[in-house]
């Protein structure tokens, strides 16, 4: 694994490393001093074209309790809006000599151009891009699940366990990854939205899907509600924010219907009342919380074995001259 | 002045023959021998295994002057379109200034003729400033020097209904014919990639072909219905092709045409998210693909035009979503023809001549182009060596600019020479220096 930018790249197997050494790596933030020296001298980048101090912060506690430099380089007014090219960026970046680029940008693609453009040699973690993937979101999701549904202590796996994903898909890269990483682990996936929010051809996906929130929160294991932004019924998604909050929101008296162990799930940012109510979001089954605390960990392991794991490292140890 | 004695060339790919040309037309035809003329020169071109076309002409062409000289010029353009067999080129409207005033236009098509490497024959726009809100001079663009008969608001679709009809209805006085960029512009707003599985597996926002065969279907209506000529730019879809069958079954007036990468293109490249790949309409999938080269061969599309539309570097060295839609064409045009068509046996070299040349000159009403090879008709002529191969190589270009998305590809066919008014505008495939205009 050279890069990570969708998480329909990873097997089941190496899905299941990054999990089980999220695993050993969560140990680390119980401890008082938090802190491994696994890639000290190493430099990792957090590039982040779109604003997101949720998933920055993530990526950068992780790289810090690895003993990396971190580099926040905000690069607001990408050359959508005419600012500087996301090759000049990232070719300031290789001149600086960073061992990994960690990646959010507005643009569907961009983490995927980076890595295979000459502008960098470093990897690619894309940590969000346009409405195409968030593979570490979807892979702190996985090992979420895992931890309260599977077996063995929640180190077991996903085999068979129903994922209801509900919201805002189309527009969704938590949707994409996650549909993806849990269907390659063994999660049956539902995904749960009004029609216009479906994309054409997501008959293709492994996935099912329904236009019925009720129908379908039985059977669930766990619940992941989407973020849905409001702005979208301007453009005739949906006819009000209440009409999308009664047929596809979770409340209280449809989290009382699911299964006595089924967990509620929420990527953040929540928006309390439209995708989800504010007592759910608050309830002993919402581990949205715990989401986060176990995001530090994933993204710990993913950067672990993108950098650490390699020997040769050109990058750092030419330029520091 | 200097006599010409083309020898051996396969006419549209039939039996060999000798031409004469002299004093810009066809003088003879057939095993000739021409005695020289006093005083003249006589320059003779073993054209043995090489195929002679009436020479190319192009009914859709971005030479984004005046304005983005950045990108290409009308004389890099038309030097472009010399390589590639083009005798005649229509420049597509949307310059900076729009060529929407008798002024523009004329400008344009004097900018071709003192380049002198083919006619350029200016496209006029069909809205004040391709705005969609008021006609052009119409009639003045058709009055001027430049001749205009092809209106088009290329880039934008004239969307709206009435506007359409009116546009269709008011070019009956000069026999003109509206050009359509069909997109239903609200079915597309921020579309970036063909609509369907991929554009859902990649995150980039879906063109629906919908969008394209709603305002096809809705223009054939018009046209039928105000009697006037329609003419399709670039249309992409099966749907688009099934559309405007029905509509030629009906005895509507209208054409239709495909570009070269339509023909072999599909959406599959953009799993790449390299923008090379990002054109208007978008590419669109193996069955579009199949359907029009199908819609070719059965003359359901009458004409291949190149959509030929340069770009600088940093408009495509971006992200996708950032990057300009459009690709090169004019000079790998006949090569992709002969690929995806000729070499598949859907059609011979004479659908060839009538697709790339004689259909496009009569729906453009230019006189002069796109005649037959025959005795006393104009000397505009390809001589094309279909048995070669070359790899596309960006910086091989007459173009000012490099987007071609055929990078690497080895394609077939290589134009050896072109004539324009008698005159060698491409002899042994490179560039003649000096034309004299």
């Amino acid at each position: 694994m050279k890069h990570l930018l969708s998480a329909g790249d990873l097997s089941r197997a190496e899905a299941t490393r990054i999990l089980d050494t999220a695993e050993e790596l969560l140990s680390v933030a119980q401890r008082p001093i938090k802190k491994l020296p696994t890639l000290r001298g190493r430099t990792i980048v957090n590039l982040f074209f779109e604003d997101s101090t949720r998933t920055r912060i993530s990526f950068e506690a992780a790289a810090k309790r690895l003993s990396a430099d971190v580099i926040n380089f905000s690069a607001k007014g990408s050359s959508v809006s005419k600012g500087e090219s996301l090759k000049d960026t990232a070719l300031t970046l290789q001149a600086m000599g960073a061992d990994a680029v960690v990646i959010r940008h507005g643009a569907s693609g961009a983490p995927h151009q980076l890595a295979h453009s000459e502008w960098t040699r470093g990897a690619v973690v894309n940590a969000g891009d346009g409405t195409h993937e968030h593979p570490t979101q979807a892979l702190l999701d996985a090992f979420t699940v895992r931890k309260h549904l599977a077996d063995d202590g929640g180190t077991g796996d996903l085999e068979g366990k129903n994922i209801t994903i509900v919201g805002d898909v189309l527009h969704s890269r938590v949707a994409r990854s996650n549909a993806l990483l849990l269907h390659t682990l063994g999660a049956k996936v539902t995904l749960v939205a009004p029609p216009t929010l479906l994309p054409v051809g997501v008959d293709a996906w492994p996935v099912e899907t329904s236009y019925d929130l009720d129908a379908s929160i039985e059977k669930a294991d766990a619940v992941m509600m989407l973020r849905v932004q409001a702005e979208r019924m301007n453009a005739a998604y949906f006819p009000s924010a209440r009409e999308y909050s009664r047929r596809y929101g979770l409340d209280m008296s449809r989290m009382n219907r699911l299964q006595d162990h089924a967990i509620v799930m929420h990527p953040g940012p929540m928006n309390r009342g439209m995708e989800i109510s504010a007592d759910v979001a608050d309830s002993p089954r919402s581990v949205i919380v715990e989401q986060v605390t176990n995001g530090v960990a994933v993204r710990m392991a993913v950067l672990y074995l993108l950098v650490g794991g390699q020997t040769d490292q050109p990058n750092s140890e030419e330029e520091t001259a | 002045m200097t006599d010409y004695l083309i020898l051996g060339a396969s006419l549209l790919g039939g039996d060999p023959a000798d031409l004469v040309v002299r004093d810009g037309v066809i003088a003879s035809l057939g095993a000739d021998t021409a005695a020289p003329r006093e005083g003249v020169a006589l320059e003779t071109i073993d054209a043995t295994g090489l195929i002679a076309l009436p020479g190319l002409v192009d009914l859709h062409t971005h030479l984004r002057e005046p304005g983005r000289e950045d990108a290409e010029t009308v004389r890099t353009g038309s030097r472009a379109a010399a390589r590639g067999g083009y005798t005649c080129v229509h420049a597509m409207a949307n310059t900076d200034p729009v060529a929407d005033t008798a002024g523009v236009v004329e400008q344009v098509w004097r900018l071709g003729h003192e380049a002198g490497y083919c006619d350029v024959q200016p496209i006029g726009a069909v809205t004040v400033g391709l705005a969609g809100e008021r006609l052009a001079e119409l009639g003045a663009m058709a009055e001027s020097a430049a001749r205009v008969r092809v209106f088009s608001d290329d880039g934008k679709c004239v969307s709206d209904a009435v506007l359409m009809r009116r546009a269709l209805e008011y070019v009956k006085a000069f026999d003109g014919v509206i050009a359509q960029h069909a997109q239903e512009p609200r079915l597309t707003e921020g579309a970036q990639m063909n609509e369907g599985i991929l554009s859902g597996e990649l995150g980039l926002q879906g063109w629906p072909a919908v969008a394209e065969e709603a305002i096809i279907a809705r223009d054939v209506l018009l046209a039928e219905h105000v009697g006037s000529r329609l003419h399709v730019c670039h249309l992409s879809t099966r749907g688009s092709v099934e559309i405007v069958r029905w509509a030629k079954s009906r005895g509507i007036d209208v054409t239709a045409e495909v570009t070269p990468h339509h023909l072999l293109l599909t959406d599959e490249l953009v799993r790449s998210y390299d923008p090379i790949y990002k054109v208007n309409p978008p590419l669109r999938t193996a069955d579009d693909v199949q359907a029009v080269r199908e819609g070719l061969a059965d003359g359901t599309i009458d004409i291949v035009a190149t959509d030929h539309a340069p770009h600088p570097m940093e408009d495509k060295e971006c992200e996708w979503a950032a990057a300009a839609f459009g690709m090169l064409g004019l000079e790998t045009a006949l090569s992709i023809v002969q690929q995806t068509m000729v070499d598949t046996g859907l059609i011979g070299w004479e659908r060839v001549a009538e697709a790339m040349s004689a259909i496009p000159a009569r729906i453009g009403r230019v006189a002069d182009h796109g005649r037959p090879l025959a005795v006393g008709e104009p000397a505009h002529i390809v001589l094309y060596d279909p048995g070669a191969s070359q790899v596309v190589t960006p910086s091989d270009t007459a173009s000012l600019s490099r987007n071609t998305p055929y990078a690497g590809r080895e394609l077939p066919g290589r134009v050896v020479a072109t004539f324009l008014h008698g005159r060698p505008t491409v002899l042994e495939g490179e560039l003649v220096e000096k034309v004299t205009a």
